[in-house]
């Protein structure tokens, strides 16, 4: 099955770089900076220049099955787990994302005032490794295992140099996603031991199941698994409560790979493997996703405007936005998946660089109360600037990744007669989304400044972007541009590999064709009404 | 009756089936040796005695391992059917091995901070993990009554092994009411079997009627009979004493508690396994027959199991009842893997690489316990505040002991608790999974709060002056070790022979 590429060893060094240089620096104490930040570098930018090359090699004929393939023997074959490493056309936006983030944040971290500066650099770099493991795992035990792996450091970090009340936070969010992780892990050991498969491979889960699909009471059941699972994982209404409370604490770091790019397996799981094997399934639980998303648009936006914090509120807008890429995979059709997954790409360059942007606005203010804040754009207007655009993106506005996202959502819901309702509610999240943004701006960045403030601007103490800052902050924009322009340099490939993967009927109309005109997608619309 | 002696003693004289036990007899050899050592060598030489233990026991895994291997061992069948050597006697030798070598260890750090006798400690030790191997091939209820007892009076003498403190007499005396009503439990069903077996007017009754073999035919054609029934809970019921299941689990916090660190995971680890090994025995062997009424039993104890322990762990801030607590949560899991071994032969294995990895995972937590602890022996969960700016090799062992145990990868419990569930599922046990998983979430709570009590505290000038404990290059190799075995065993956990 499949076929092995010499390419494919790239994919382990982009997973072992990160790991092996956060091995050595754990042991790293006594290096001094400069060495410490030559090692770090090495293994942040590792993943990011492989992601870059294979993105090139890419072959795009091979939808449905895995470009990069590499199976390895680990001692479990006997039930059936191989580390089978590969990439697909859902599988590298998100790899491509996670080794953006991780870059980014990464650089950022090098040059923090972190205290144990080596063993915070070796966390961040044990949890990029995870990350590119979890997406480059075709075996559906090693994208948990992976995912798992890169809980741990998210925990350690946010316990050891999170804000106040890191304590109460880490273990609440631990509890939370080891929760969710272990019922997603149930509902993969039920695929595993129904599909008759014996194998965790996910294209031998495929065949089996696409030749003798599971009952429907079985789907639903398995399916209500994975749907639980990984909607804890991804903030899914109710069980969000972890997301902004753990991101409000979290070390930036932490904070833009958790929200960023870790918080997308959940989502990445439902695409790549509940929804396409477990059909009749989704179908079943379509209504619930739908409610939930909602819940998570409507009543979260409702919350986030409510925030006086400004980390608070970006946890909960982060929780909110998961809200359409749910309602993206609930249309269960290539467009609304694709447009999931635009979304979740875009919004986890946004989330992340506004986590980056909120550190960067907390060491000139000294604080994240909104209210206390004001006329940093005086001071700072390139920081201002950064922070109006990455608003802008997160609200949805056109030249960012964002923006076609959630079109592409709201087109596949606008398909069916049964879904075309949720468009009318789930617009009135982009307003939401709008107050509060532009909110934030306001305060932060115009108006008065207050009292405690004011001593601070007028001291000098208050400079803008470094250009330590200004780097990271200019890969993250780069990225959400470029998917804002050309979005089909993902959704070409992603459109190929979710053909094969979810059904056609519902969608005869092809997804962006191209970005530079919206009429292109609303003249096919008109035609089908 | 004579007959059958006659035989029995021409069987050993013609053939020398004395080899088969020679790792055990060795034990014993060097057991009695150690005592004789303690006369023959004068007072400054003493210190030899601990080595002489350690290595003697390293010695006698190395050759039993490369005697006989590890697995793939054809069964056979000694001294008349009352015990039979297999895969698993033969992994769980090594398994027994491994943890006397390591209490000996502890036991010699545990030791060096009191004034106590020290060679019977090493000399019960050795004795305790000769009766084990026994325990788990035994095919007999005879063979299984004596070695059961030979390790719990060993054991009453260890648990009240530190005299002067009224901790340890006190659980040392709860463990012997405790462990002597048990026993009298499993032996009163033992008894009901043997008289029910032997009556010549029930089918396929039978002379030799607590031979395994026998019992399990037995039972197959009277499964419905009472006093079979009663017979066979009471024995479960006297097992479940000894693996800590609810409700039969009331000592377990206190003589945790009151045991010497050393003797403390000596029982957490060797005898709880060896209770399983047995369960999964009777289980799976004489009472076959009974899974219909079995079934339903063991499952109501595990879930009661699993949500006690972690329920319990939750309140609890004494280290020593935690890990007590949480090793009756443990137990739960491991009895999911019993139940699941009826319907699904491999879970047999599942259950042994769980215990593998719990060995090692426990060993490192009560190694670092060992090391940090004062005379008193007891700790609070405080007393690890700034653990990791004090200790931090020994607490990153520590937390990866913990993690394994909280079933975190790469670590190696991970593993085990994978194959478990897997296990689980295609036996079809639906709902105690879903008992284990809440479980598993619950002890995230303690073991990870014991994590956060090491890492998160604010640095605080008192408590840095604190140099109890000091570990040495010896200490550093072996818990270094532990976690090394941990965090390969978690990513390729082919290196256990036991891989189902």
């Amino acid at each position: 099955m499949g076929h092995l590429d010499t390419n494919s060893i790239f994919l382990l060094i982009a997973i072992l770089g990160p790991l092996a240089t956060g091995v050595v620096l754990l042991f790293g104490a006594r290096f001094n900076r400069i060495t410490l930040r030559a090692i770090a570098a090495f293994g942040f930018s590792c993943p990011l220049i492989i992601g870059l090359l294979l993105y090139s090699l890419f072959e795009p004929s091979l939808a449905g099955e895995y470009n990069f393939e590499l199976r390895l023997p680990t001692g479990l074959e006997s039930i059936g787990i191989y580390l089978h490493l590969g990439l697909n056309g859902i599988s590298m936006p998100l790899f491509l994302l996670a080794a953006t983030v991780g870059f980014a944040a990464g650089l950022y971290a090098m040059y923090s005032n972190a205290e144990r500066l080596h063993l915070y650099l070796a966390l961040l770099l044990c949890m990029l490794g995870g990350l590119m493991g979890t997406f480059a795992s075709v075996d559906v035990f090693f994208f948990y295992f992976f995912h798992e792996f890169a809980l741990i450091p998210t925990f350690l970090m946010i316990g050891i140099w999170g804000g106040a009340g890191r304590r109460g936070a880490a273990i609440e969010m631990t509890i939370y996603l080891t929760l969710g992780a272990l019922l997603s892990l149930l509902g993969l050991i039920a695929l595993y031991v129904q599909s008759g498969a014996d194998s965790f491979s996910l294209l031998e889960l495929r065949t089996y199941l696409t030749a003798q699909p599971l009952s429907e009471t079985v789907q639903n059941n398995i399916f209500a698994l994975l749907l639980f699972g990984f909607g804890i994982l991804v903030s899914l209404f109710p069980f969000h409560s972890w997301a902004p409370k753990g991101y409000a604490v979290a070390p930036t770091g932490a904070a833009m790979l958790h929200a960023g790019v870790l918080k997308k397996f959940g989502l990445y799981g439902l695409l790549q493997i509940a929804a396409p094997l477990l059909p009749a399934g989704a179908d079943h639980w379509f209504p619930w996703i739908v409610w939930l998303a909602l819940g998570n648009i409507l009543i979260i936006g409702l919350v986030t405007m409510a925030q006086k914090d400004l980390k608070m509120m970006l946890g909960y807008s982060s929780v909110m936005h998961m809200g359409y890429a749910f309602l993206g995979l609930a249309c269960f059709s290539v467009i609304g998946a694709g447009g999931a997954l635009l979304m979740m790409v875009a919004h986890g360059l946004s989330v992340a660089l506004l986590f980056m942007l909120s550190t960067c606005i907390y060491h000139r203010s000294q604080t994240f109360e909104l209210s206390a804040m004001g006329g940093l754009a005086a001071k700072a207007p390139v920081l201002a600037g950064f922070f109006v655009a990455a608003t802008m993106a997160s609200i949805g506005l056109p030249g960012f990744g964002n923006f076609w996202g959630e079109f592409t959502i709201f087109a596949a819901l606008a398909e069916t007669d049964l879904t075309r309702w949720i468009v009318a509610p789930a617009a009135i999240g982009i307003v939401i989304s709008a107050i509060y943004g532009l909110r934030a701006v306001a305060h932060v960045f115009f108006g008065q400044p207050k009292e405690a403030f004011v001593a601070r601007l007028e001291g000098g103490k208050i400079t803008d972007m470094q250009a330590f800052e200004k780097l990271p902050a200019c890969i993250l924009i780069a990225g959400l541009m470029l998917t804002g322009i050309f979005p089909r340099i993902f959704s070409d490939d992603a459109n190929r590999e979710l053909a094969e993967l979810y059904p056609q009927e519902q969608s005869n109309l092809p997804m962006i064709q191209s970005a530079a005109l919206p009429a292109d997608l609303e003249a096919p619309k008109e035609i089908k009404h | 009756m004579n007959e059958l002696l006659v035989e029995f003693l021409r069987g050993f004289t013609a053939t020398n089936e004395w080899a088969a036990i020679l790792p055990e007899i060795m034990l014993g050899v060097l057991a009695l040796g150690l005592l004789g050592a303690e006369m023959a060598l004068p007072k400054k030489q003493q210190g030899w005695i601990p080595r002489l233990a350690i290595w003697g026991q390293v010695i006698i895994l190395v050759a039993t391992v490369s005697f006989a291997g590890w697995c793939h061992l054809e069964e056979r069948s000694f001294f008349s059917g009352l015990i039979i050597q297999n895969d698993v006697s033969q992994i769980m030798r090594g398994f027994f091995l491994v943890s006397s070598i390591l209490v000996c260890y502890l036991g010699k750090i545990y030791l060096s901070k009191q004034s106590l006798p020290k060679t019977e400690f090493y000399a019960l030790v050795l004795i305790i993990s000769a009766a084990m191997m026994l325990l788990v091939q035994s095919h007999h209820f005879i063979m299984l009554f004596v070695a059961l007892e030979t390790v719990t009076v060993a054991f009453y003498v260890l648990v009240a092994y530190c005299r002067t403190s009224q901790f340890s007499l006190e659980s040392g005396l709860k463990y012997l009411i405790l462990g002597a009503l048990s026993s009298g439990i499993l032996l009163f069903g033992i008894v009901l079997l043997y008289g029910i077996a032997g009556n010549p007017e029930l089918v396929a009754s039978s002379h030799d009627s607590l031979n395994y073999g026998e019992l399990s035919n037995f039972i197959l054609l009277n499964a419905d009979h009472l006093i079979v029934r009663v017979g066979a809970l009471l024995v479960i019921a006297g097992i479940c004493f000894k693996i800590g299941a609810v409700p039969f689990q009331i000592w377990v916090p206190d003589v945790y508690q009151g045991a010497p660190t050393p003797v403390t995971a000596y029982l957490a680890v060797a005898s709880k396994a060896a209770g399983f090994i047995v369960l999964l025995q009777l289980v799976g062997g004489p009472f076959i027959g009974l899974s219909e009424m079995l079934v339903p039993v063991l499952s109501v104890i595990a879930a009661a199991t699993i949500l006690f322990g972690n329920m319990a762990a939750v309140a609890q801030r004494n280290v020593k009842r935690l890990m007590g607590l949480s090793g009756i949560a443990h137990a739960g899991y491991l009895l999911v893997g019993v139940i699941a071994s009826i319907y699904v032969p491999w879970a047999v294995y599942a259950v042994i690489f769980y215990l593998a990895t719990y060995l090692l995972a426990s060993f490192a937590v009560f190694g670092v316990m060992s090391l940090t602890s004062g005379v008193d022996d007891d700790q609070e969960l405080d007393h690890y505040e700034n653990f990791a700016r004090r200790r931090p090799f020994l607490s990153g062992v520590l937390a990866s002991g913990l993690g394994s145990l909280a079933g975190i990868p790469p670590l190696g419990g991970f593993i085990g608790k994978l194959f478990l569930f897997v296990a689980a599922f295609q036996a079809g046990l639906y709902g105690l999974l879903g008992i284990s998983i809440l479980g598993v979430v619950i002890s995230i709570y303690y073991y990870f709060g014991w994590i956060r009590e090491c890492y998160f505290s604010p640095p605080s000038a008192e408590v840095l002056q604190d140099a109890s404990c000091s570990a040495t290059a010896s200490d550093r190799f072996l818990l270094g070790a532990l976690v090394v075995a941990t965090i390969v065993i978690g990513i390729i956990p082919a290196v256990l022979p036991v891989i189902p």
